[in-house]
Formats: structure tokens, C-alpha cells, sequence
């Protein structure tokens, strides 16, 4: 008899250490996410694709929608970056409690997110009055569609930046400050080159939830067909009058959502976390061996 | 320029009182958790004294007390850092990370890349000026690293061991190196090799538990060791005492003689300083004058270049260098009680 030869051992076939039954248990939450994709698709109703999505008011809502997210992306970036700057590297009393603030839309339900902004900016809200006096209407506008998704968008960005900022730590603002950067000077040219892909990572988060937002904005914006009816909002409003049509423009809002996701994923070779610690496999993390930067 | 210094940080147990000259090196040596890394923050601007006061060149970087509190941000100090890790900035070139401190401080783009490459070719890294820092090995990194803290022409160089994360071929360059561009400017370096103390310092101050121990000239600190600190940098045997007539007597109540310094008194605190090259170990107690004969444990033995180090005392604080054959001879072993006899001529006696 031939001596039984062990079989090569690849690199990849590394010991995992992970237990079968895992595997059962992680395919059926695979399939809770990808089955409801599927059964879409099958419903979809091919020969009508394209007028279907291309009709007048889709148009419109697929315009808005990409407008406002891009628009309440940019607002998230310019709000969130200095929140997460604070958050992650400030000092200050009640820090905790406005980290806790900062992050409740992610646990909110929109709808309440929504009466709230309504409260805030509508005209018998707390900054409504003032803001009518300056001739600025906001609720049931195209700003109110904006500031409904970059409320319920920002924590995600807040999130995944923190994580980068926590895990990139404060050595290279410290030696940059030693070698002269004031501190304007070394948040442009050290920390956010350094926490560039949390940033990029968190502005797509934000912009996919924005592009998704249904309840804030419905409540605080209404539906008005191209001013504040966005795709989701069409969607809903299609599925009672023609199936047909919710379900090719649920079809165009996976795919704008899945190619936003996936371009910056292969790009860059990471995804911040979803809601969670926002680590970012790129963030340089060089190893120290008992330096003094802190 | 003179740097003076002098701070407490109630917290960390740190209170140091220092000065540096015109074109002095001066290393800070001592064990870890000392207060080495708590020093160069302060001077830095990366930490706040509680109280204390420091004046770099007619700048006041920090005034803490009763009267006031001044404070200079970290940036306009003047005081460059080179850690161990030489945390180049991962985004930018070489040359870019160098040209980061002349671009700074206002230089234009071109005079700051001048100056960068000037710098990058001083520290023999002209061809590395493109190159990402991931792309550099570490002895390189550290060389772009001095570049970039000398091209900010701070007034104060302070490093931080900045050899320690180095291997041992790329440990002598940097060295040497550093001997260069350290001469004429003033520096603290914190460094745990006698080596480089004796090669780039003037001056040496041993900081131990938040408190200067000792200073004083590197030659004279590491001939004449006061500290058991420095004694162990200097591979001394030390034994500190009362002065008596012919040599020193321990607080245990220990006699050892050896070679008095002109016009120490008897009385007075005094320290005996002896090479382990000049210990030898018996098993019975060898007497005849002028001999010191100390009963001891042995602790533990290792090799120490061709020889073997016995340390013995109760702490290992006592060391012996003889050769492998004398302790196959002697059957050494650590717990093992011997003598370690020393000849009073090899035992120098100074004041504490």
C-alpha cells in the first residue's frame, strides 16, 4: 500500500477556527438579505423596464433624489467632520452626552426624526417664526427634503470618521505641531489625509442612507412631485396605483445604492462600519514601541 | 540661546529642574517610567506643568505659577521631536514629509522643497526624496524623520530614542549621523545606551522616579557614577557608605577599602565604584590586607562577552566577571554562598 500523502495545504486553508454550524447559521442571514433581492427581481417586469422608469415622474424623483443626497451628503461632511474632530479628540464636559445626542437618529424612527424637524423649522416651530421674518420657508421645500436626509444621515458619518480619527490616534498632530503646523495647518495637510477613508467610507454610508430616506421626509417635507417627492417616495405612492413601476424603481434605487457602495469598496479596499466601531482597514496604524506621542 | 526648565507634574510624581547651553547635547538617561517621556512632552507643549517655568531663547514656552499662567502652543516653540518611531506622515514623499516644517512656518513651496532636499541629502537621502514612507526600511525612515526635524531649524532638538527601534546594522549610520548634526546645537536626548550618551552628549542627567539623581560631564558620570543607576550604565560595582580612614563602610555595616580621592574627609557620604573585572570569587574566605572580602549569595550567572557575569547580593546588585573555567572549577550556581574578594588598589572611593 502507498503511504497516504497529506494533502497540500494552501495558505488560504488556514485554520479558521470557526465552528461548522456557524456557517448554516451565517448562510440563512445571507439569505434574509439577498432572498427579498431575488423575489424583487423576479417580479420585475422586463419588457416595461425602461418606460417605466423613464416616465416623467420617475425622472423627476430619481433627480431629486440624487440632488438632495448629494446636497445632504455635502451638508453631513461639513457638519459631521468637526463633530467627530470633537467627539473623537476633544476634552470637554458632556462630551458623552452629546456623542449620545449625535448618534440618536441611527435608533430614532424617521418619522419621529421628522415631527421633530417639523417643530424645529416649520412655521410654528421654534426657528420658524425667524426664519419666516428673513422670508425663508423651509418645511415642505427641497431644503426641507435635505435637512430631513442629513438628519437621519450624519450619525453615520460621525461614526465611521470617529473610529478612523480614534484609531489613527493624535502622534502624527503632535509631531506635526512640533515641527511648526498650526492647528488649522495640521487638520488639513495630517489628520484628514490620514482619516481620508473613514471620510470617504462615512460620506458614502451617508449618502446611501440619505438616498433610502422615506419617514423624515415624508412627514417634514410632504410629497410634492419634484420639489420634495423623492424615489422612495415615489415608490410608495407607485405601489398602490402600478406595481409594475414600485418595482423597477426599487430595482434602480438597489442598483444606485449597490454601485455607490461597491465603487467606493473596491476602491479603496474597505467599508467603514455600519453604525458600529467605523474601523478602517487602511488607517495607518504604524507600530510603536513605547513612544512618547501621545 | 539658553533653554532653562523647571516643572512638577503632581500627577506623574515629576519635579526637574534643567538647563541647557548654547550648542550643548545633553542626555537624559534613567530608568523606564523615570519621567524621560513626561520631560520632552513639557518641553514640547504636549502636556501642561502644573506648575513650573521654561524660557527658550528669551521665550517664555510655559509659566505656571502663582502669579499667572503663561503658555506657548506646541507649534510655536521651536522645539522639533524625533521620536523612535519616525511617524513620517504615511500620505506624503519623503521629500514632502521634510518640506512639511519650512512650509509651515511660511517658506514657499519651492523654498520649502530646497530646503527639504538640502536636508534629505545631509542625512545621505537624496535618492529616497520620492519614495512613500512605507517604502522605506526603518533605518531609512529615521534618517528622513532627523531630516524633517532639522529642516523646521528648531532651536531645541529634542529625541526620543531615536536609535531604539533601529536594528544593529542600521543603529552606527544613524549615529553617526546624529553626531554630526548635533554638533553647535542644542539637544536633549533621551537614550537608554551609554553609547550614544558618550558619543553625542556633553552632558548626561540621570532622572529617576521624577527626579534628577544625577548630572554632570559623560565622562565624569560614567567613570565616577554616583547612582546605582548610572553605576550600571558604566558596569561598575557600586557601594555607597561612610567615608573612613582607608575606605568606606556600607549602612550594613560592611568594611571595604580602596583608593581615597584627594581631600575626602572621613564622615562624610561616599560611594566605592569597582569593575567586575576586578572581582574574583572564592568559595572560603580569602583574607590578607589589602584585600576586601565580601560573604555573598549568587543570584544569577550570564555570559558577558567571553567571560561569565556572577551577580551575587542581595538584590544581583554586585556583579563578577571570571572566566567560564572558574566557574566549571567553583560549581557556581545561583543560591550558592561565596566570596567576592576585590583588591582595595581597583576600588576607587569619592564623595556621594
Amino acid at each position: 500500500m502507498r503511504p497516504s500523502k497529506p494533502a497540500p495545504v494552501s495558505r488560504s486553508a488556514a485554520y479558521s477556527g470557526i465552528p461548522s454550524w456557524i456557517y448554516a447559521v451565517a448562510i440563512a442571514g445571507a439569505l434574509l438579505v439577498i432572498l427579498p433581492l431575488v423575489a424583487m427581481l423576479a417580479r420585475v417586469n422586463w419588457p416595461q423596464f425602461l418606460p417605466l422608469i423613464s416616465s416623467e415622474s420617475s425622472l423627476a424623483a430619481l433627480g431629486l433624489s440624487l440632488r438632495t443626497s448629494v446636497a445632504s451628503t455635502v451638508l453631513c461632511v461639513c457638519l459631521g467632520v468637526p463633530l467627530a474632530l470633537v467627539l473623537a479628540r476633544g476634552r470637554f464636559p458632556g462630551q458623552q452626552l452629546l456623542r449620545a445626542f449625535v448618534l440618536l437618529p441611527l435608533v430614532l424612527p424617521p418619522v419621529v426624526g421628522g415631527i421633530a424637524l417639523l417643530y424645529t423649522f416649520g412655521r410654528q416651530g421654534l426657528l420658524g417664526g425667524t426664519l419666516e421674518v428673513l422670508g425663508l420657508q423651509i418645511a415642505f421645500s427641497t431644503t426641507a427634503v435635505v435637512l430631513a436626509q442629513t438628519f437621519v444621515a450624519l450619525p453615520f458619518l460621525v461614526v465611521s470618521l470617529e473610529g478612523s480619527l480614534r484609531s489613527a490616534g493624535g502622534r502624527f498632530e503632535a509631531v506635526a505641531a512640533t515641527l511648526g503646523a498650526r492647528p488649522t495647518t495640521v487638520l488639513r495637510r495630517v489628520t484628514l489625509p490620514l482619516v481620508l477613508p473613514g471620510l470617504v467610507s462615512g460620506a458614502v454610508l451617508s449618502f446611501a442612507r440619505s438616498l433610502g430616506e422615506f419617514g423624515a421626509t415624508l412627514t417634514f417635507a410632504g410629497s410634492l412631485e419634484g420639489v420634495t417627492r423623492t424615489l422612495p417616495l415615489e415608490i410608495y405612492l407607485q405601489r398602490e396605483a402600478d406595481a409594475d413601476a414600485a418595482v423597477a424603481l426599487s430595482l434602480v434605487l438597489v442598483a444606485v445604492a449597490v454601485t455607490v457602495v461597491g465603487l467606493s469598496y473596491r476602491r479603496r479596499g474597505f467599508l467603514g462600519g455600519t453604525g458600529g466601531s467605523g474601523t478602517i482597514r487602511e488607517t495607518p496604524t504604524p507600530a510603536l514601541t513605547g513612544g512618547s506621542l501621545r | 540661546m539658553t533653554f532653562t526648565f523647571n516643572a512638577a507634574v503632581r500627577e506623574r510624581n515629576f519635579d526637574v529642574s534643567l538647563t541647557v547651553g548654547p550648542g550643548e547635547t545633553v542626555a537624559v538617561m534613567g530608568p523606564n517610567g523615570a519621567g524621560k517621556s513626561t520631560l520632552l512632552d513639557l518641553i514640547a507643549g504636549l502636556l501642561h506643568p502644573d506648575s513650573g517655568r521654561s524660557v527658550l531663547g528669551g521665550k517664555v514656552l510655559f509659566e505656571v505659577l502663582d502669579g499667572g499662567h503663561t503658555w506657548l502652543a506646541p507649534h510655536r516653540r521651536g522645539t522639533a521631536l524625533l521620536a523612535q518611531d519616525p511617524l513620517l506622515f504615511p500620505h506624503l514623499s519623503a521629500l514632502e514629509n521634510v518640506a512639511f516644517g519650512p512650509g509651515s512656518s511660511g517658506a514657499s513651496r519651492t523654498s520649502a522643497r530646497n530646503t527639504a532636499r538640502e536636508w534629505l541629502d545631509a542625512v545621505e537621502a537624496g535618492g529616497l526624496a520620492q519614495r512613500r514612507p512605507g517604502e522605506l526600511s526603518g533605518g531609512q525612515a529615521q534618517r528622513v524623520a532627523v531630516a524633517r526635524a532639522l529642516a523646521a531649524s528648531p532651536e531645541l532638538l529634542l529625541l526620543d530614542e531615536p536609535l531604539a527601534a533601529l536594528d544593529i546594522h542600521a543603529a552606527p549610520l544613524l549615529r553617526r549621523l546624529l553626531k554630526h548634526v548635533l554638533a553647535g546645537r542644542s539637544a536633549i536626548i533621551i537614550t537608554h545606551d551609554v553609547l550614544d550618551a558618550l558619543m553625542l552628549a556633553d552632558r548626561v542627567i540621570v532622572l529617576e522616579n521624577g527626579k534628577i539623581t544625577e548630572e554632570g560631564p559623560t565622562r565624569q558620570v560614567l567613570q565616577r557614577p554616583r547612582s546605582r543607576f548610572a553605576a550600571g550604565l558604566a558596569g561598575l560595582n557600586l557601594l555607597a557608605g561612610t567615608v573612613t580612614e582607608d575606605g568606606i563602610t556600607t549602612a550594613e555595616g560592611v568594611h571595604f577599602s580602596g583608593q581615597h580621592d584627594d581631600g575626602l574627609e572621613p564622615g562624610q557620604d561616599g560611594v566605592a565604584a569597582f569593575p567586575p573585572s576586578a572581582v574574583s570569587v572564592f568559595l572560603s574566605e580569602a583574607h590578607g590586607s589589602p584585600r576586601n572580602s565580601m560573604a555573598v549569595t549568587v543570584t544569577d550567572l550570564e555570559p558577558h562577552g567571553d567571560q561569565i557575569r556572577v551577580r551575587a547580593g542581595m538584590r544581583g546588585q554586585l556583579a563578577a566577571d571570571i572566566t567560564p573555567a572558574a566557574v566549571a572549577d567553583l560549581g557556581l550556581v545561583p543560591g550558592m554562598k561565596v566570596y567576592f574578594v576585590t583588591k582595595a588598589a581597583a576600588v576607587a572611593v569619592y564623595p556621594a
